[in-house]
């Protein structure tokens, strides 16, 4: 997995609430069987019309808007645990996504595939979202090592959390398989442990 | 020390715990299905990692098969390849899969909990958010990544931040027509979509303890909905009942070693949570959903909200709805009953025992849709598919079908669906489709009306 230590960049702001799985990548795109290609669907129903023309009104068709930190309101990423809204995000490239609240399996599946999301306070979204309306090319700098999130322009900064192990991760670009598959000795002997203290389940 | 169920359970499946970090957390069952594991199976061959416990793996097709000529072979190219890709990865890895066409062959959390795969005390992970579906059997039970499929696969263990502790208590007496679908959809109304995220969620009190299974299955089912990891219920004589002589479930003396242990999963008297709610069942009536997230419910004779922000707004705007409107009478052109909420025998029953006699609307188009195999062939001996048939309703193959509409099973834009799924995301049953979430009562009665109505009225 790619590292990630810090970011500046210009952002793509998504002012709707409750950004399900099903619309950052509509059940229809997941018959794939490999990782490729999602980014290109990403949002499909929402970027495009049903003719396929892009929707001038959606934040990815505007010109004044690009960089690889996605910014969006609250509750981002409910509904279908479905990894490839990560991997369509990361595939489109944003690197972070920035919101008040994500949904618990969204969350691990972004981290798992180094997007980074930055959980901030309502209030700082509410101002992000103006200073971004008042300057569509600004910048924010996330910094992971210092757990901050800033916008360099003015004032306003934010700490957020991420739990250690995480964070140790994504700095050093490890990921869980490498970190269970050394556990598998304490695997083994729990199993043993646990067949002694409680029947197995009927295998099937 | 005094433990809730979730604890009992949890700590006991703990190999090791991080400092400042995510538990690793032993996992007992693992269902996979065709969506959602090919690039998992990808990932370890790439790593040449093999798979550690293939036998407390289980495989199905659901998401993605056809619910029309399961005999022959399945016409989308892309969903035949993903297919072929599960069972050329099960062979390869000694994975007991029961493709489509299989007697067992069903919705992943239809299925296992039939054949007795599912069990109390157990920890159970899919990739697949409704695998809190089988909480109802007091079963740690939750929904996964593709990533983490692949760290199950090699290691039979996920990383996992302990979740927080919540429970939902309902008690009183249910009104005539309230199923168990409008008690979740009740509670996620007055609770929000994201209210259970970072929690467990232990639903308690006498409205669950007077469940069938199948209710408690579709009530754990949707806690993904009000943004939980999972729900659970203690596992009582309704649970043991129903687990006994299923085909990989103990038995003799086995069933009842494992049942003296089941029956110490409880929350102890005076075990914290960290957020407690209590409503009363009284107040429950038949449920609709009115916007794009399942948290929009209203009760089938209420009007829709006036206040609401942007937000709100779109979701109206998509739906085609003002606010202050009622939906009553509101002509409904598509109806579904099927999906891992409700698609189980019940389910069925309750809906054939409305239908009897009745016709469905001449402008409905009504899909009934079996969870299973298993439930089919039940449909089928207990005379519910001629009641359906003679009522003008479509009865089709067992799968995920209309809920997500990867199939053919799609409703067309524009119109509105009264559908007995989990989701009412925008596109969700295919692009530009109005769902209507309700229980397969409510479902039923729309088809037969051709709108939606106060059918508690008419009940005897």
């Amino acid at each position: 997995m790619e590292k990630f230590i810090t970011l500046t960049d210009t952002v793509v702001p998504l002012e709707i609430e409750n950004v399900d799985t099903d619309q950052i990548i509509p059940a229809r795109f997941l018959k794939a069987t490999d990782k490729a290609g999602f980014g290109e669907n990403l949002f499909r129903d929402w970027r495009f019309d049903k003719d396929d023309n892009p929707n001038p009104d959606f934040p990815l068709n505007q010109s004044e808007y690009k960089g690889s930190i996605l910014v969006a309101g609250n509750n981002f990423g409910c509904g279908s645990s479905r990894e490839h809204a990560a991997w369509a995000i990361k595939a489109y490239g944003f690197k972070v996504v920035v919101s008040s609240y994500f949904a618990d399996i969204f969350k691990g599946n972004a981290l798992n595939n180094g997007v980074l999301p930055v959980q901030v306070s309502p209030e700082f979204l509410e101002k992000t979202f103006l200073e971004i309306t008042k300057n569509p090319s600004i910048e924010i700098k996330v910094d992971l090592e210092n757990q901050e999130i800033s916008i360099p322009s003015t004032e306003i900064s934010e700490n957020f959390d991420i739990d250690s192990y995480k964070k140790t991760c994504l700095i050093n670009g490890f990921d869980d398989i490498d970190y269970l598959v050394s556990k598998k000795d304490a695997i083994r002997k729990f199993e043993e442990k646990r067949k002694q203290n409680i029947q197995p389940a009927t295998q099937v | 020390m005094k433990k809730t169920l979730f604890e009992k359970i949890w700590d006991s499946h703990v190999v090791e715990s991080i400092p400042d970090g995510p538990d690793v957390l032993y996992i007992d069952k693992h269902l996979i299905h065709e969506v959602t594991s090919p690039q998992a199976f990808n990932e370890l061959k790439e790593r040449n990692i093999p798979v550690l416990r293939p036998d407390q793996i289980v495989a199905t097709a659901d998401h993605n098969t056809p619910t029309e000529n399961q005999h022959l072979p399945v016409r989308d190219l892309l969903s035949r390849k993903q297919l072929k890709e599960l069972t050329q990865n099960c062979e390869e890895n000694n994975i007991t899969l029961y493709g489509l066409g299989h007697p067992y062959n069903g919705i992943v959390h239809v299925m296992a909990p039939e054949l007795g795969i599912t069990q109390p005390g157990m920890t159970m992970v899919c990739g697949d958010s409704h695998t809190s579906t089988h909480g109802a059997f007091g079963t740690i039970a939750f929904g996964i990544g593709t990533s983490q499929v692949s760290q199950v696969f090699a290691s039979q263990c996920l990383l996992v931040q302990k979740p927080k502790k919540l429970r939902v208590n309902v008690n009183g007496k249910l009104k005539k027509g309230v199923l168990p679908k409008d008690v979740i959809l009740y509670i996620i109304s007055k609770l929000g979509t994201n209210s259970g995220t970072g929690y467990f969620c232990e639903y308690a009190g006498n409205v669950f303890e007077e469940m069938s299974m199948e209710g408690r299955m579709t009530v754990c089912n949707m806690s993904i909905e009000m943004g939980a990891r999972g729900g659970l219920i203690a596992p009582d004589e309704t649970t043991y009942e129903y687990v006994k002589d299923k085909e990989f479930a103990p038995k003799g003396e086995d069933f009842g070693k494992m049942k003296a242990y089941w029956e110490t999963l409880k929350t102890d008297e005076g075990a914290e949570f960290d957020k407690e709610y209590s409503f009363d069942a009284e107040d429950i009536e038949p449920m609709i959903t009115y916007g794009t997230n399942p948290g929009m419910g209203i009760k089938i004779t209420g009007s829709i909200p006036m206040e609401g922000g942007k937000s709100d707004a779109k979701a109206l705007e998509y739906m085609g709805f003002k606010p202050g409107e009622s939906l009553l009478e509101k002509p409904i052109n598509w109806i579904f009953i099927g999906s891992c909420t409700n698609s189980r025998i019940e389910d069925f029953r309750e809906a054939a025992a409305y239908i009897k006699g009745k016709q469905k609307a001449e402008n409905v188009n009504a899909l009934i849709v079996p969870g299973s195999r298993q439930v089919a062939a039940q449909i089928e001996a207990e005379g519910l598919r001629d009641i359906f048939e003679n009522a003008g309703f479509t009865l089709r193959q067992p799968g995920c079908s209309a809920c997500l509409a990867m199939n053919d099973d799609k409703i067309p834009a524009g119109e509105y669906c009264v559908s007995t799924s989990n989701r009412n995301f925008e596109g969700r049953q295919g692009q530009g489709s109005r769902t209507i979430l309700a229980s397969p009562l409510t479902a039923a009665a729309t088809a037969v009306a051709g709108k939606l109505t106060d059918f508690t009225t008419q009940l005897n």
